[in-house]
């Protein structure tokens, strides 16, 4: 209907800006943590002073993102498919739990993050197979999922908080590799290869397709249901993942971890310009999203203020960045009227 | 079609040898250490004689925590001790509407005395009442209730001298070293919760005593990966510091693991609870771990016995006092090198 009323010359302009606004929305999340940046240098100049604290204290941002900056890749995917994942902190707890039973750890750190990863993949298929041909929505069969899985980590794990003593995975957070840390190169790597499936592969063009629109794309001869499933073995990957890399830096694992990931990682991801009902989205966006909340945390920590106002201002700051995208929208759609 | 039946057989293959190795992989026999009262020589212990039979109804939220876990299992071993304690435990979910729930079942089914860790004090007050109207005692675990008609018995850890007696010791240690204005750094557990914002008090008032005060404070939820994440933005905001305190001994386990990754060593800290492991690190003392101030689930154990002895109408034997008392409060202990021999079967 709207094709029908804007005119097709508009149309084109329209395409056009569509790319500008993501690059634009890509810049204002750069502002934005510049700014934060900026507000720490103005608030504690004597540490901002010391130029290894400074690298340090980077690298420290970096790093504190990095699990969920991999979840948050996954749930990009879900979300431009038109899905959304609540269990990924559930599937995290579940992965992490089951790679360091006493059983799974004399398998050694190979052993470990096989049995993480596939853990991660197995749930995602379960909630992909419920969603696709089982018709359950998204919100109720990750909600149950989220539920289940913390249910099942707490049935393996005893209720304990389960210590790895491996040595591999748990120095996997504190080596360094070229002077940076290797959890910061893991996330470097899912978010490069998550660009490019995106971006650059069949996969990538078809997640938008199923999400913007799911019947043109079942018409345009896609297996919608196939797909929407292997999303969510996507995101369970990205959850596995991230369970190895908690687990390193935790050195230990427990059903109660990765505590309230999902909402972190899709405020993220909205933030970083993904459109919540699907069709939209950007990997570096998302990316940028995840920077944005670590960089808060770390500015916050370095003044002692409590996380309660810090909590107030990431609430705010998703509340603003879904206001300026619709506001952009609204203001779009009046000028074409025009 | 068949390169594509090869195909799903393949991946059914795998799929089953995954899922295969996966459920071996569940096995977990993780050591268990009860703390239990083995005084029960009737020469030495009077009290410890076999009596009328008492049977203990017994309620604690699920697990979410070591300590919580460490809890159940006390009490469990601990009536597992007397020959004439049966022991029923009901599965009391994780809120308060599932635990009273619970608790209504149990008051049904008229045991003897009610042993329950409220998910929430206030929340069941009126439960505890019930069972007390009911003619159950009620031995109150822990969290408070706010009615004294509620509970015959009340037996608990202390937040606040929790707080007090890690301030007491950084205060002395650093007197001793001669540090004037140190830089002191705090990691509690959830901070909404009543008993974090009593340790805290404690905590500051000890430190006030001393004149120092906390640099830096960042929260944890009580689990070793928010830890994790607390420890290591505190060691950032500080870049050089001379004592910590950690609220909790498993969350713990992620504030020490922030420290070897960040490669600091110039302080010490001091955890909270007294877990086995954060004891064996004492004994050790091959990390900045020096002490940690007990709030320990023994006292599930202590719970146990006096339930006991309320069932059976006797009084604790050190006492003049034909009954046990109605509130019992442990003290909070400073666990060291020096003494961590004689805790370490409290550990859990």
């Amino acid at each position: 209907m709207t094709t029908q009323t804007a005119p097709p010359e508009a149309t084109t302009k329209h395409e056009r800006r569509k790319i500008d606004d993501g690059v634009l929305r890509n810049l204002g999340l750069v502002g934005v943590l510049v700014l934060l940046i900026v507000v720490g240098i103005i608030t504690k100049p004597d540490l901002y002073s010391d130029p290894t604290w400074v690298k340090n204290n980077f690298l420290t941002i970096l790093q504190q993102a990095s699990a969920i900056g991999v979840v948050t890749v996954g749930m990009t995917f879900v979300i431009i498919g038109g899905g959304i994942d609540l269990s990924v902190g559930a599937i995290i707890a579940l992965a992490g739990v089951w790679a360091t039973t006493l059983a799974t750890q004399s398998y050694g750190a190979g052993g470990m993050i096989f049995t993480a990863l596939i853990v991660g993949i197995a749930v995602g298929l379960v909630n992909g197979v419920l969603i696709s041909y089982g018709k359950l929505v998204p919100f109720i069969a990750t909600l149950a999922m989220l539920v289940a899985a913390r249910g099942l980590a707490a049935q393996i794990s005893g209720k304990q908080t389960q210590i790895s003593a491996n040595s591999t995975i748990n120095s996997l957070a504190s080596e360094r590799l070229l002077g940076i840390p290797l959890l910061v190169w893991i996330l470097a790597l899912v978010v490069a290869a998550g660009w490019v499936l995106l971006n650059r592969t069949t996969f990538g063009r078809r997640t938008v397709a199923v999400g913007g629109n799911p019947e043109a794309a079942r018409l345009a001869g896609i297996n919608v249901k196939r797909h929407h499933m292997l999303l969510y073995a996507l995101s369970g990957l990205c959850c596995g993942i991230a369970a190895i890399m908690l687990t390193s830096q935790a050195t230990s694992a427990q059903a109660a971890m990765a505590n309230l990931y999902e909402l972190d990682a899709i405020a993220a991801a909205i933030i970083g310009g993904t459109l919540l009902s699907g069709g939209r989205g950007t990997i570096v966006g998302a990316l940028f999203g995840v920077l944005v909340f670590s960089t808060i945390t770390n500015l916050f920590a370095i003044n002692n203020l409590s996380t309660e106002v810090q909590n107030m201002v990431k609430g705010a700051i998703i509340v603003a960045a879904v206001l300026i995208q619709q506001f952009r929208y609204r203001s779009f759609t009046q000028l074409f009227k025009r | 079609m068949s390169a594509l039946s090869r195909r799903r057989i393949l991946f059914g293959g795998a799929a089953v040898g995954a899922g295969a190795l996966l459920t071996a992989c569940t096995s977990n026999e993780p050591e268990t250490n009860a703390q239990v009262n083995t005084n029960t020589g009737t020469s030495a212990n009077p009290n410890a004689a076999a009596g009328q039979k008492v049977i203990i109804g017994f309620s604690a939220p699920a697990a979410d925590h070591g300590w919580i876990a460490a809890i159940t299992t006390n009490a469990k071993a601990q009536a597992a001790v007397y020959p004439d304690v049966e022991f029923r435990a009901v599965e009391s979910g994780t809120d308060a509407a599932a635990q009273r729930a619970a608790i209504a079942t149990l008051i049904a089914q008229k045991p003897t005395v009610i042993v329950m860790l409220p998910a929430d004090g206030k929340e069941l007050d009126s439960t505890g009442l019930e069972a007390m109207k009911a003619g159950i005692p009620v031995i109150n675990l822990d969290r408070a209730f706010p009615s004294r008609a509620a509970y015959r018995l009340q037996i608990k850890g202390d937040n606040y001298g929790m707080g007090l007696a890690a301030g007491h010791y950084i205060g002395e240690q650093l007197k001793a070293k001669g540090v004037t204005n140190p830089i002191i750094g705090e990691i509690p557990g959830i901070d909404s919760l009543e008993l974090t914002q009593e340790r805290t008090q404690g905590f500051n008032t000890a430190l006030a005593e001393y004149g120092f005060k906390v640099a830096n404070r960042r929260p944890a939820e009580f689990t070793a990966d928010s830890g994790q994440a607390a420890a290591t933005a505190l060691l950032q905001a500080l870049p050089k510091m001379d004592a910590l305190w950690n609220h909790d001994d498993d969350q713990g386990i992620g504030v020490l693991a922030a420290i070897k990754q960040t490669n600091r060593s110039e302080f010490f800290m001091v955890g909270g609870a007294g877990s086995k492991l954060a004891i064996d690190a004492i004994t050790k003392d091959d990390s900045v771990l020096k002490a940690t101030v007990t709030y320990s689930p023994s006292m599930a154990s202590s719970a146990i016995s006096l339930a006991r002895l309320i069932g059976q109408g006797k009084g604790m034997s050190d006492l003049v006092e034909l009954q046990v008392p109605q509130e019992i409060t442990l003290a909070s202990e400073t666990i060291t090198k020096d003494n961590a021999a004689k805790y370490a079967k409290l550990g859990f």
